[in-house]
């Protein structure tokens, strides 16, 4: 085609002018994409380390938004354009990239980085076939984080393992609204990785299931109407306002101002409410599992942070050293010698909570790795599925649908449709979106 | 525009006027304010305008983080040099619309502004291949040539509605005196509509430094403009009201102040041809 | 006065832009519609086979079709309406006599250089963020309860954002407009004892009339394919999803390039649409 060759001539021009500054023969650039959530920021901030180790290796930063991120990263691997050395991805992204081919397996990492130190609930969601395909940076799973203060004031007493019912009643007589403080706090905000997140653990625990094991949507039974029923009433009697555009980050903010009685999410999110500096509350929280129905799950999801390796990689080794350095043990060591132990990246280490300066600093390591050992991706659900994932169901599709179903919830705690609606609404488009799909 | 009016008269327009024109700029100003705050005092309630203790340490956070600099370098260049090629490929274009009109010209114009019409997200793949094929991706030549071909039609337009103001006499009289069409265009035509020039290329400069969908998509490290900066910014975990605002002011800063410093040849050429 | 000598010459003077637009349409027209006829699933493995007009009846049938061109067509419809208003009115302050007018037109035209995800960003944080939000304080202020604005009144908040962005761009042309009026004329009707309102009407408002109209035109232009605005505020929920957002969800999200591309020729159509339909107001106001 003309055009081509124009365009590389042109360009190639144009390379030579730009390049010839960069050329450095003997440094490998390693370029990463992360999340700018606080923990990459202070990897990001600690990587002197790393290069001082390892001279002849250059970092390049991609910090982006996590909704920027994730298209950035997922279009940029799907079209092989091999803009990336290092991805930071989820558990929901690793099984279905590395059936592709599309992932470096790790399998080969250096000994003593001790892949064996691996939690081992965390280290199952990032091994396909036996391989292990991304090294975890942060786990985590949820819990309830609540105000030992107000729950004091109300007169009650939080069980290490409440029930949704505890949870609508001591939100109920939490709630000041005169005084801007909101019984419980919960995600709303649309999205696979924000509401529907939470939603989906949530279903767990009242015995829903995305698809039966024909992979028929599930929307139109009772237990979904439970559920969602369960979930608007306790958002609208006792949430904040505007709870349907809040996501992660917007109740963290809550929280931190003290405007929350208890709220439901990430358990990295602990040492961030008790960290003074930021927390107006910090000394006042407590932790809980998340809660059940007594059905035998619990509405706690499992998530890790992890950092893969692209397969059209031109810098395999170079990567493979910095992902080996950002989720080691000296990596912890180095945070808690710099910011403290509470500000280590939690949940992905057995020796992490066996260390008692750790233990010690965080108030909630025990919570944390007793929510992250409570869930189990491989049968998340009361009746049996034919997929894997808690707050996810680990197919391509999952992400489309799930942040189309969350727009119809959202709409629906909005108070734009009632929950029948949404429901009617979320699998119409879920039996359409599957169909198309070929299921 | 020499009509007399009373000084009362003139004191309310003046007081009408500059009533709506801080609301209009409230939001940047509030921005700007709010990027020398604590993030406690950020979210105050109630919220304070001016007396707060003053701080640059959001503009610490924010440079130490990223590196703004290679931001702000690739913005200008990327807007600056996509616009100065559109503006010689357009040159010729609109002197020949212009001054050898033909039954067609109206209808090429109006085709140029439809390819704008073409929603982004649609020609994101098809790009994202062509890019990976030529080795375009992250670099600015790439993103040089997109913002190039995406601002053409209103370079072209702008100049032809000022091209189209000269007087077509002139240039016959250049063309008696034997010169030819090069010259012609440098030394007759190019003289005249300097003005109408300059505020082509602000205006496009503008809207490339603003365009936010390629330049997020098609780069990386090494070619992201002031958008990319932006995106690290947006709703990051815990209180991010100030540091958001530092990040965006200095996102903006330096188009709000090319603007202004310029803004008589914006507003001086700004006009489509809609005035005779 | 066109010889054939320059007539040959403005041709070849042409050619390099229409040659470049010609490709930059072409090329990635050819592809999405090539796309559009195929099972394309990048994360299933990519080209799955050829599947006729499967994906154009899908993405037409899907039940957010229809909204999603009604979203489209409110919000541009909505922003005209607001900024062609307010513009007209706030040029015609500008243009009175005052103290400070540069001042005041740098302030009024300062939007116009923010970024769009600066200013989704700035608004939906520091303006309409429901609990931390001025608009939240200004509400109680009054004693009122704060609006959940991204949510309760999701299509006004993004009108408004948006206009807020465009509204300089129309001040300004409109403005150029009014001071180029003959003042002559508007003191004769002023002597024959027009009221404001008449010679609003029968002089200032003919002659702004092909400024109105290039307005609408270049804004249009702009806004049928407004994405940043809608990425950062509401994602698409709560009525407003536009075709352009569809299509991003459609091949972004759910990663279905076929169906995504299907979508692009189906926006495409519509903004000829819109086009043909503006090129005829236009072309009686714009002689061109």
């Amino acid at each position: 085609m003309n055009l081509k060759t124009v365009l590389r001539a042109a360009c190639a021009v144009a390379l030579i002018g730009t390049t010839g500054a960069y050329a450095d023969s003997h440094t490998v650039t390693v370029t990463i994409a992360t999340v700018n959530n606080g923990d990459m920021i202070r990897m990001q901030g600690l990587t002197e380390d790393f290069t001082s180790q390892n001279p002849d290796i250059a970092l390049e930063w991609v910090t982006l938004e996590e909704n920027v991120l994730r298209q950035r990263v997922t279009q940029d691997i799907a079209a092989k354009g091999g803009q990336f050395d290092v991805m930071t991805i989820g558990t929901y992204e690793v099984p279905i990239w590395s059936r592709n081919g599309w992932l470096v397996s790790l399998n080969d990492l250096p000994p003593e980085w001790d892949a064996d130190d691996l939690l081992p609930a965390i280290r199952a969601g990032l091994t396909v076939d036996g391989e292990l395909y991304a090294a975890p940076f942060y786990g985590e799973s949820s819990m309830v984080m609540y105000r030992t203060d107000l729950m004091e004031k109300a007169g009650l007493e939080m069980p290490d393992a409440p029930t949704w019912d505890f949870i609508r009643d001591a939100a109920a007589a939490m709630t000041d609204r005169d005084g801007e403080i909101y019984g419980v706090c919960l995600r709303g905000k649309a999205g696979w990785g924000e509401n529907m997140a939470f939603i989906t653990a949530t279903s767990n625990s009242f015995g829903a299931r995305w698809f039966d094991e024909d992979w028929r949507p599930q929307f139109d039974s009772e237990a979904w109407a439970n559920t969602l029923n369960f979930y608007m009433d306790l958002m609208k009697s006792y949430g904040p306002p505007g709870s349907s555009t809040n996501g992660f980050n917007e109740n963290l903010s809550l929280f931190q101002q003290g405007k929350c009685g208890m709220w439901i999410d990430a358990t990295v999110a602990a040492s961030f409410v008790t960290n003074p500096n930021d927390s107006t509350v910090a000394d006042s929280v407590g932790f809980a599992l998340a809660p059940d129905n007594g059905l035998g799950k619990r509405g706690n999801w499992l998530w890790a942070w992890s950092l893969a390796i692209p397969a059209g990689s031109d810098a395999t080794d170079a990567a493979k050293k910095f992902v080996a350095w950002a989720t080691s043990k000296e990596y912890t060591q180095l945070v808690a010698s710099k910011e403290g132990w509470a500000n280590v990246p939690p949940g992905t280490r057995t020796s992490l909570y066996e260390n008692a300066a750790y233990l010690e600093a965080a108030p909630f390591a025990e919570m944390t790795l007793n929510s992250i050992n409570a869930a189990d991706p491989t049968q998340p659900t009361v009746d049996s599925v034919p997929y894997t994932g808690v707050q996810f169901v680990a197919i391509p599709e999952f992400a489309g649908i799930a942040t189309l179903v969350g727009q119809e919830f959202s709409a629906a705690l909005a108070g734009q449709q009632t929950v029948a609606e949404a429901l009617e609404k979320a699998q119409a488009l879920t039996v359409d979106e599957m169909e198309a799909a070929g299921y | 525009m020499a009509r007399t009016v009373t000084t009362q008269r003139k004191s309310l327009n003046t007081a009408i006027a500059w009533g709506i024109g801080l609301l209009i700029f409230f939001p940047v100003l509030w921005t700007i304010l709010t990027s020398f705050k604590t993030e406690a005092e950020a979210i105050a309630d109630p919220p304070v305008f001016l007396f707060f203790d003053w701080t640059l340490e959001n503009y610490a956070v924010v440079q130490e983080r990223s590196d703004y600099m290679r931001f702000l370098w690739n913005s200008v260049i990327i807007a600056g040099v996509s616009t100065l090629v559109g503006i010689v490929v357009a040159v010729p274009a609109a002197w020949s619309m212009a001054f050898v009109p033909s039954k067609r010209t109206k209808d090429v114009l109006l085709w140029m502004l439809s390819t704008k019409m073409l929603p982004a997200v649609g020609a994101l793949y098809p790009i994202y291949l062509i890019f990976i094929e030529l080795g375009l991706l992250d670099t600015r030549t790439g993103l040089v040539i997109v913002m190039m071909l995406i601002n053409l039609p209103i370079i072209v337009w702008m100049l032809y509605t000022y091209f189209r103001e000269i007087p077509g006499e002139i240039l016959e009289a250049a063309r008696m005196d034997g010169a030819t069409l090069r010259s012609e265009i440098i030394h007759v035509l190019t003289p005249m509509a300097v003005p109408g020039i300059a505020s082509t290329i602000l205006l496009n400069f503008i809207l490339a430094w603003n365009e936010a969908f390629w330049t997020l998509n098609l780069t990386a490290a090494q070619s992201g403009p002031l958008t990319a900066f932006i995106a690290s910014y947006s709703s990051p975990e815990g209180l991010f009201y100030a540091k958001l605002s530092a990040a965006s002011t200095m996102a903006i800063a330096p188009i709000l102040i090319l603007g202004w410093f310029s803004q008589k040849q914006l507003v001086r050429g700004l006009t489509f041809g809609a005035v005779k | 006065m066109a010889t054939q000598h320059s007539r040959s010459a403005a041709r070849v003077m042409l050619a390099p832009a229409v040659f470049l637009l010609l490709v930059w349409m072409l090329v990635p027209l050819t592809m999405t519609l090539y796309f559009s006829f195929k099972r394309y699933l990048p994360l299933r493995g990519g080209d799955q086979g050829w599947v006729g007009f499967d994906n154009y009846v899908r993405f037409v049938t899907s039940s957010a079709f229809w909204p999603s061109v009604q979203t489209t067509l409110l919000i541009v419809g909505g922003v005209l309406l607001i900024t062609v208003i307010l513009g007209v009115l706030l040029a015609l302050l500008l243009d009175q006599p005052m103290w400070g007018q540069g001042i005041v037109r740098i302030l009024v035209i300062a939007p116009f250089f923010v970024m769009p995800t600066v200013s989704a960003l700035v608004w939906k944080n520091m303006f309409m963020d429901p609990v931390n939000g001025l608009f939240a304080h200004l509400w109680k202020f009054f004693g009122l309860a704060p609006i959940e604005w991204l949510s309760q009144a999701s299509m006004l908040s993004i009108v408004l954002i948006v206009s807020w962005q465009w509204l300089p761009f129309a001040t300004l042309i409109l403005l150029t407009a009014i001071q180029s009026l003959d003042s002559e004329q508007l003191e004769a009707a002023e002597m024959d004892g027009a009221n404001p309102l008449a010679r609003f009407g029968h002089i200032i408002l003919p002659h702004l009339s092909q400024a109105i109209t290039i307005v609408i035109l270049i804004q249009t232009i702009f806004l049928l394919s407004i994405f940043a605005e809608i990425f950062v505020t509401t994602q698409g929920s709560f009525g407003t999803r536009t075709l352009a957002y569809l299509i991003f969800q459609r091949v972004l999200e759910s990663q279905n390039v076929g169906l995504g591309s299907a979508g692009g020729v189906y926006a495409i159509i519509l903004a000829n649409i819109v086009a043909l339909f503006l090129m005829r107001i236009v072309g009686k106001n714009l002689d061109a």
